[in-house]
């Protein structure tokens, strides 16, 4: 165990400067840190997808990467998206369509979800559903997820036009 | 496609203006779940709260003989390392055994292995640390020397002379031995044009919650309670467990549930490492957090369906089937689970086979042994997809040697729907099923035909397609025969408060738990309904100990039949109360008056009256004002269990569409099918994504999930890398039909919904494969169908 180190990086837009020890990964930094609960960990081994991120705009496993690692980064977790209102209509698509019952993966879902918006216009089933095949989710059987996340594409590109 | 019950005459309360049953209506608070401010139990921090984390045995069997811990305890933020002798004072022992299941036998279990440990992951030391890093760091100090012993891992041989009795007190291996004989099996088979037999082998498999089971528990020495904060399906059987094993009473433990991240059973039981979080809390008199890893869920969550079942069924050539014969074994580890005790599964299977089929000829033995590996116990579907896969198995391997279709075979054998009520050969008692017509509605749905065509002609192109077909029944809404008559403390009942507020909102409370298959909802919807009043104005509570009715939870499909009724009930006294008090304010009579859109109005022209707020103003705030006398009560609570049926049968049937790679031995899933008959349907899509969810559970199961053990009892794949589970990538769509039986038992006239996926699917998909198989001659009867059983059943390795 090394002494802590000193950080600094963007959290959701607030400015964050603090020491964490040198294994600390981000996901237990931005929840037990930050208290950002919202970032779930389901596995601590990068594949189940529930702490999933954003750093500088790119999704990212939190589990897999050391807070010091975040020095200077902008991180983004599901309590910013929320806030900002970024996802407010793929979450209103979630709600609509029930895509998610414990609601333990949703987060890291969501995440990775509009990550595949942002790239993707219009992604076909196949295409979501190879997207978010890095997030597990134990309850729902993943179609309502893949329906909420169709809708929102078309909705999406729909206003657009 | 909606039978009517017929006892309800005119208008039930489910048909009210602006009811909300039958309708697909989003889930209240979902909000908070998809903006990250739940609140889940590893979210919970409290003042003075330590991290406990278990060390836990590397070893399937051995004595333990010292454990060296003084480095660990000067270890940095160590509290205290706490051995198993030594909370032995504080929590005692149990033994997983119920009166009903006759001859069960378990051994006493501790919360901490006091001198041997009988599995890899068993705990032989709890390290409490003011966080979880420290505690794990100190962990790594500890120095437990053990002497290993024989590990008893292959179940097949567990009765065998020659190998070692795990618990010598108990004189050999065998748990529990079932054994049923109904009608004239040997004579029918001798009678059968043909005999077909075959041997089902499951795979062990586990719940993978995605979020890990986790425990705070908080005993205050200043008011002499714990209160336990836990992700479970059972507050109050938890809260009766606890009480038990620490000497203290009931009222002395509160059971506080919030949001749970998936428990599909995994969630129902009470785990040593649980029962010792609560006792070291009480030892070291401070909040204490226990939240397993995914290496521990791996090998501490219960397991399941670890089963070998030898299956014989005869049929003649007209399609008849004359009689079904299974042996089932199955392993459990080294106890039989607390409270509701490992035979569980292994019964139902019993109960279970044959039982969508007419014959009456059925003979079982079932026998459950014990075993060095981690703890069995009821997962999701507890012995349907078991049951399931061998009778369904069976029925395709006879209609396949008769030359006869797998759908007309199932039609001239399934339990006429006229025929009810009538009961199964393992004397299961069935109110009302639908099997012919959720199959015609199957076939429908999936154009049985066409398909059979398009596989013909893929078939010709090398290209190999296989269509299964799986039909099935449920044990839903569970009476107290369950385990309340073996001496279990586990409700079978529920009960729900529902009081009009000052402003007039509803708050209800009820005993039945989310974990998100939406009971709140569920609740809302029916007190919405039944009082007329909009849902947002209904607000549910649950998951309390403290502040909610007692009762069972919600597990074995019984939140929406059990609980939904007692929310009718509860409501249904509520709203004759407030229809008094309004008669008495407005001058009229109750019977002149309904409430409509949160509004007394007048029944003759719907003209409204007086709002609800203004009524509850009245009652609480003005009540000077109402004749001397009247004291309105605008709380009213009920309990409801089922007493006619021990329990409410469902039924249902469910296709698989795939394509085997014959070179890969990879299956593709194209498209899964179910109809299924849950009786009255409150939210659609709330039962549809509980049946979708439950499918692909047994999905997993088919193809992917099981836990690999070597002979030495070590848990080889213990990690969500090497374990694989169904990711999106994988899994096809989905289409559901309904069927709609209520059962009379109820007004509500609900069954349960949310077994019915996980009972069929492994079944359809092994039944798929087969038939994708035929040209080569080869049938499987073993899941997980990975890529290298069935290139080993082509013959290609
Ligand atoms: S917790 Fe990070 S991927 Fe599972
Ligand atoms: S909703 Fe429970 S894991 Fe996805």
């Amino acid at each position: 165990m090394t002494a802590p180190i000193s950080i600094s990086l963007e959290v959701n837009g607030e400015r964050v400067d603090t020491y964490v020890l040198p294994r600390t990964n981000l996901a237990d930094f931005v929840r037990e840190h930050l208290k950002l609960t919202g970032t779930h960990v389901g596995c601590e081994h990068g594949v189940c997808g529930a702490c999933t991120v954003r750093v500088n705009g790119d999704i990212v496993r939190a589990c897999l990467m050391l807070a010091v690692q975040a020095n200077n980064a902008s991180v983004e977790t599901i309590e910013g998206l929320s806030d900002s209102g970024e996802i407010a209509d793929l979450q209103a698509a979630f709600r609509d369509r029930n895509a998610l019952q414990c609601g333990f993966c949703t987060p890291g879902m969501l995440m990775a979800a509009q990550d595949l918006l942002k790239q993707s216009a219009e992604p076909d089933r196949e295409k979501i559903r190879e997207h978010l095949s890095g997030n597990y989710c134990r309850c729902t059987g993943y179609q309502a997820i893949v329906d909420a996340v169709a809708s929102t594409a078309r909705a999406r590109v729909g206003r657009a036009s | 496609m909606t039978t009517d019950p017929g006892k309800r005459d005119g208008l039930s309360v489910l048909d009210r203006p602006n009811s909300y049953i039958g309708k697909t209506v989003p889930r209240p608070n979902l909000d908070r779940l998809m903006q990250g401010r739940g609140l889940y139990v590893s979210d919970i921090e409290l003042p003075r709260m330590a991290h406990v984390v278990f060390l836990r045995s590397p070893h399937a069997h051995a004595k333990i003989i010292s454990i060296e811990s003084s480095t660990a305890k000067r270890m940095p933020g160590v509290v205290a390392v706490v051995t198993g002798p030594e909370l032995a004072a504080i929590i005692t022992p149990w033994v997983g055994v119920l009166s009903h299941l006759k001859g069960l036998k378990s051994a006493p279990q501790s919360a901490i292995a006091t001198d041997r440990v009988c599995w890899q992951g068993e705990a032989v030391a709890a390290v409490v640390a003011n966080s979880r890093a420290a505690a794990e760091d100190a962990a790594e100090h500890i120095l437990v020397s053990y002497e290993e012993l024989d590990a008893v891992t292959d179940m097949s041989t567990a009765l065998d002379p020659a190998t070692p009795v795990i618990h010598a007190s108990l004189g050999d291996n065998l748990a529990f031995e079932r054994n049923h004989d109904a009608g004239t099996v040997d004579q029918a088979f001798a009678n059968s044009d043909e005999v077909v037999e075959a041997e089902f082998i499951f795979g062990r498999h586990t719940g993978v919650t995605l979020e890990p089971r986790s425990v705070v528990a908080d005993w205050n020495p200043a008011e002499a309670r714990l209160t336990i904060y836990q992700g479970t399906q059972a507050p109050h059987m938890v809260q009766n467990i606890a009480a038990l094993h620490l000497g203290l009473k009931e009222s002395q433990v509160r059971v506080v549930c919030k949001d749970v991240g998936g428990s599909f059973g995994i969630k129902v039981h009470i785990y040593a490492d649980e029962m010792a979080t609560y006792a070291l809390s009480k030892l070291l008199r401070r909040p204490v957090k226990f939240v397993a890893d995914r290496v521990e869920s791996f090998n501490t969550d219960i397991h399941a369906r670890d089963h070998r079942c030898k299956g014989k069924i005869g049929v003649n050539r007209d399609g008849t089937i004359t009689a079904f014969e299974i042996d089932d074994l199955t392993g459990i580890g080294p106890y039989s689970m607390y409270p509701r005790t490992s035979a569980i599964e292994a019964n139902q299977v019993v109960n279970l086979v044959g039982g969508p089929y007419v014959t009456k000829n059925y003979r079982a033995r079932a026998r459950v042994v014990f075993q060095n590996k981690n703890v069995m116990c009821q997962y999701r579907a507890v012995g349907h997809p078991i049951a399931c896969s061998v009778t369904e198995g069976l029925v395709d391997l006879a209609a396949m040697k008769i030359g006869m279709d797998p759908v007309e075979i199932r039609r001239r054998n399934l339990i006429a729907d006229d025929a009810y009520p009538c009961a199964s050969p393992s004397g299961l008692r069935f109110e009302q099923l639908s099997h012919h017509a959720a199959l015609a509605k199957l076939i429908n749905m999936m154009d049985y035909d066409a398909l059979r065509a398009k596989q013909a002609v893929l078939r010709a192109k090398n290209i190999h397609c296989g269509i299964g077909i799986a039909s099935f029944i449920e044990v839903t809404n569970p009476s107290a025969a369950f385990y309340g008559v073996g001496g279990a403390k586990i409700s079978s009942q529920d009960g729900v408060t529902v009081r009009l507020d000052a402003q007039g909102s509803v708050i209800c409370q009820t005993s039945i738990t989310e974990q998100g298959q939406g009971s709140e909802s569920l609740t809302a919807q029916i007190v919405g309904s039944v009082l007329g009043v909009s849902m947002d104005r209904v607000r549910v509570i649950l998951g309390d100990t403290d502040n909610t009715p007692y009762g069972g939870g919600t597990w074995a499909s019984r939140g929406a039949g059990i609980g939904g009724e007692a929310a009718l009930q509860a409501t249904k006294v509520l709203r004759k109360n407030i229809l008094d008090v309004a008669a008495t304010i407005l001058q009229s009579t109750p019977g002149e008056l309904d409430i409509v859109g949160n509004s007394i109005v007048n029944t003759s022209d719907g003209a409204p009256r007086i709002e609800l707020n203004e009524l509850a103003r009245i009652v609480y705030f003005r009540p000077d004002t109402l004749p001397p006398g009247i004291q309105p009560e605008l709380m009213a609570t009920r309990h409801f269990v089922p007493r006619e049926y021990p329990f409410a049968f469902t039924n249902g049937v469910q296709a698989s569409w795939l394509e085997v790679d014959t070179d890969t031995g990879f299956v593709k899933l194209l498209k899964h099918w179910v109809v299924e008959d849950c009786g009255t349907i409150i939210n659609p899509q709330l039962v549809d994504e509980q049946i979708r969810g439950g499918v692909v559970q047994g999905l997993g199961a088919a193809l992917f999930e099981k836990c690999v053990y070597d002979e030495r009892g070590q848990l080889t794949n213990a990690n969500m890398a090497d374990y694989l589970v169904p990711m999106s990538g994988e899994m096809p769509d989905i289409d559901i039909g309904h069927v709609v039986s209520p059962t009379l038992e109820t007004e509500l006239g609900a069954k349960g919904a949310g077994e019915a996926g996980t009972a069929g699917a492994a079944a359809a998909v092994a039944n798929a494969v087969n038939d994708a198989l035929q040209p080569f001659g080869a049938t499987i009867t073993e899941i997980p169908l990975t890529p290298q059983i069935i290139l080993t059943a082509l013959g290609r390795i």
